[in-house]
């Protein structure tokens, strides 16, 4: 499955690693939740990365502990159509102020791909191939935006407010944007 | 009126050309019919019986000339001459094709129309008052909050895959217009001991097939954390809303399995992690909203002008008219006209685009070319002057608009049923209509007073019959269609479901029970002015149940 980052097709560096296999040394890998929590310790002070798969049914605050040590979470949309994910993504990285990689694993289609950019994930396992070709055109879509997320990008309502305030002091142009919003602030 | 800005509207044209190319995309097979269900539905498209169905927004309810008569042209151009208005104050095209669905979700674009949050699991259309900005008991206009709603609901980037579908109502006033105890989010407007504009928070109401009130889980939420709290209802809903079953996915469901202290408590934590965040409300922000709603400039007017007084006494039909369906206006002067689109015989909230053209000239000459809709399928024009109350009646009565039967017994509301909907078990249409004509009299409605009929098609309740004065709903026993009939539901501020009747009865007996009922309830009841509801409140079930079945 081709695994998009940045709006390209990047090469996989992570191996997942089964619940019943050693995990090799000198790679870096992915592993189930359940099998990190186990063996959190261990498993961060390898020399290589660590990334988790992460069930989209289980508290994601359990992971909060270990979040500066993790270089990947890996979040499940076992359907399209199941939208806990996105839940799990902004509390991760508006709550808990995760800033590694955050991917979408699972069934995600590219009418999605904008929601969860907002959201937070930053990479994607695409299932299909005309989705990836079509990854850069439809997150470009939409530029209006009414919710303030992590992502930063500028919400409708402080556009709105820097018009009002750009109005009333027409010597300077101002375009204010909740880049700091990622923090929730 | 709420006009949109240059990021409304860019949005909604946006949103247009995304569903012309996942729409291309389903013609030529790039999309599988599962994965475009998903998104067809997050544009109001549904695959009904006969045909594709598609339902317009019309966001809490207001409607201006010019949409109007876009929806008429959609009626003639893409559809079969027609519209119909439904219980949440959307409009339903059921004959367009799927190929020419971009086209006219452009034409809507063009009047800042559109479709979305009109199915799908997400936060839908936001409800309110219908009399919302113009009634006489209100706080303040709840469409402001509405509309704040709105925009931050849009294209919710976590919220537009939720367990199920969400639906929020707003009441301003003291008298609840909008059902709000039947909602998934039901927010009533109040100040609290220091003046202060806030909100009663109740959730987990709805009907469906397993109806409950909604509970007050904040008694007092101050406007700025308006965002922040529906937000923290909205993540923990998302993350533990049951998706194993359908029918337990409603938030109504996890309130009650979790109970109603417990999801209060939930919520509360979730919001004190974000409510001092980028959702707490700045008045500014507000108040720019606001500003985009236009009022009209009103001249100032006398209540009752004598010509007025004159015409009342001169012309009968008109007086009936005039008591049945014009209201009190907070303007002096003006008047709030329901106009009936349930005349008798007719298929309750259907509008032809000939009538819809009519409404909206009406509107630009008698209403400051404003419309609503309301919850019970009926249209409101919200502004008119008291002097002009004569010459719009008989405008009225020649497009069948005047039928004085709002809130009476042949005002019934009912869902689509065997007719359109692929999940129903029996008819409602035919029902409603039998019904217009037995109760079409209309000395012999006046004498029954204000009671309402709802008909659903089967249990999902969208003729929300749990909380009709009288409920019918439509079963199937052996390949044949039943009715259970119930009776003093109702959704006011003072909401309760209905009490079963008894045994269910055949399609041919329904009319006759109905009748039988409002025989019982006319004697029955203590005094005239003792409406159909207190009086089942009274006495319970059993004496009309009694009555009905001994016969039978
Ligand atoms: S109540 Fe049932 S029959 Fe009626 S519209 Fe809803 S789903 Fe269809």
């Amino acid at each position: 499955m081709p695994l998009v980052k940045s709006g390209g097709i990047v090469e996989d560096p992570f191996v997942r690693i089964a619940d019943d296999a050693p995990v090799p040394e000198g790679i870096a890998v992915i592993v189930s939740g359940a099998r990190f929590l186990a063996d959190a310790e261990a498993l961060t002070q390898r020399a290589t990365a660590v990334g988790v798969v992460w069930p989209n049914n289980r508290p994601v605050a359990e992971l909060a502990p270990y979040l500066s040590r993790l270089a990947l979470v890996a979040l499940m949309f076992p359907s399209f159509r199941d939208g806990r994910g996105y839940s799990q993504a902004r509390v991760l990285r508006e709550r808990y102020g995760y800033t590694g990689e955050l991917r979408a694993t699972g069934q995600v289609l590219r009418d999605q791909f904008l929601f969860l950019l907002r959201a937070g994930f930053d990479s994607f396992e695409v299932s299909k191939e005309a989705d990836v070709a079509a990854f850069a055109e439809s997150i470009r879509r939409f530029d209006v935006f009414y919710q303030p997320t992590g992502d930063g990008r500028p919400t409708a309502y402080r556009r709105r407010l820097g018009r009002a305030f750009a109005s009333v002091q027409p010597a300077r142009t101002l375009m204010p944007c909740d880049t700091d919003a990622r923090t929730g602030s | 009126m709420y006009r949109y800005d240059e990021l409304d509207q860019a949005l909604v044209d946006q949103r247009v050309s995304e569903f012309r190319d996942q729409v291309s995309r389903r013609l030529s097979g790039e999309l599988t019919e599962d994965e475009f269900k998903l998104l067809r539905l997050m544009n109001g498209v549904y695959l009904q019986l006969h045909a594709y169905m598609l339902r317009i927004a019309i966001p809490y309810g207001t409607l201006s000339s010019e949409q109007m008569r876009m929806l008429a042209h959609v009626a003639r151009r893409y559809d079969r001459g027609y519209g119909h208005f439904t219980t949440r104050q959307n409009i339903q095209f059921n004959w367009i094709k799927l190929e020419e669905m971009p086209d006219t979700l452009a034409d809507l674009a063009k009047v800042g129309m559109h479709a979305m949050q009109t199915s799908g699991n997400c936060v839908r259309n936001i409800t309110t008052d219908q009399w919302a900005g113009v009634a006489a008991d209100e706080i303040e206009d709840p469409r402001i909050w509405a509309e704040v709603l709105r925009q931050h609901s849009t294209m919710h980037p976590e919220f537009t895959f939720l367990p199920r579908k969400f639906k929020i109502a707003i009441t301003a006033a003291a008298h609840d217009r909008a059902a709000v105890k039947v909602h998934d989010i039901g927010l009533r407007m109040l100040r609290n001991s220091a003046g202060e504009l806030g909100f009663e928070v109740m959730v987990g109401g709805g009907l469906g097939r397993t109806p409950f009130i909604g509970k007050t889980i904040k008694p007092f939420l101050p406007t700025r954390d308006f965002l922040s709290y529906v937000e923290a209802i909205l993540r923990t809903y998302n993350q533990y809303g049951r998706r194993d079953n359908i029918y337990k996915a409603r938030i109504k469901i996890l309130v009650h399995e979790l109970g109603a202290d417990k999801f209060a408590a939930e919520v509360e934590n979730e919001w004190n992690t974000i409510k001092e965040g980028a959702l707490a409300l700045d008045p500014a922000v507000v108040a720019d909203i606001a500003a985009r709603f236009i009022y009209p400039n009103y001249e100032r007017l006398e209540d009752n002008p004598a010509a007025l007084a004159r015409a009342r006494k001169e012309d009968r039909a008109f007086a009936v008219w005039l008591d049945n369906s014009v209201s009190n206006h907070k303007q002096p002067g003006y008047a709030i006209v329901t106009l009936s689109l349930k005349p008798t015989g007719a298929p309750p909230g259907d509008a032809t685009a000939d009538q819809m053209d009519a409404i909206a000239d009406l509107a630009d000459r008698y209403s400051f070319g404003e419309i609503r809709v309301g919850h019970e399928q009926n249209l409101v024009l919200p502004n008119v002057a008291q002097r002009d109350l004569l010459e719009l009646w008989q405008q009225l009565e020649a497009h069948e608009l005047a039928t004085p039967n709002v809130g009476l017994v042949s005002d019934i509301i009912a869902c689509p049923g065997l007719d359109y909907c692929t999940l129903a078990n029996a008819r409602s249409i035919p029902v409603a209509q039998e019904l217009t004509k037995r109760f079409g009299d209309h000395a012999l409605a006046k004498t029954i007073g204000r009671l309402h009929i709802n008909i659903s098609g089967c249990i999902n309740a969208c003729g929300h019959h749990h909380v009709g004065h009288i409920g019918i709903l439509g079963v199937e026993k052996n390949g044949e269609e039943f009715y259970q009939i119930t009776l003093g539901g109702r959704a006011d501020e003072g909401a309760k479901l209905g009490a079963l009747l008894g045994p269910a009865v055949r399609y041919g007996e329904v009319a006759d029970v109905v009748e039988d009922v409002v025989a019982a309830y006319v004697e029955l009841r203590e005094r005239p002015e003792e409406l159909f509801v207190d009086t089942v409140k009274r006495i319970g079930v059993e004496p009309f149940k009694e009555r009905v079945y001994a016969t039978r």
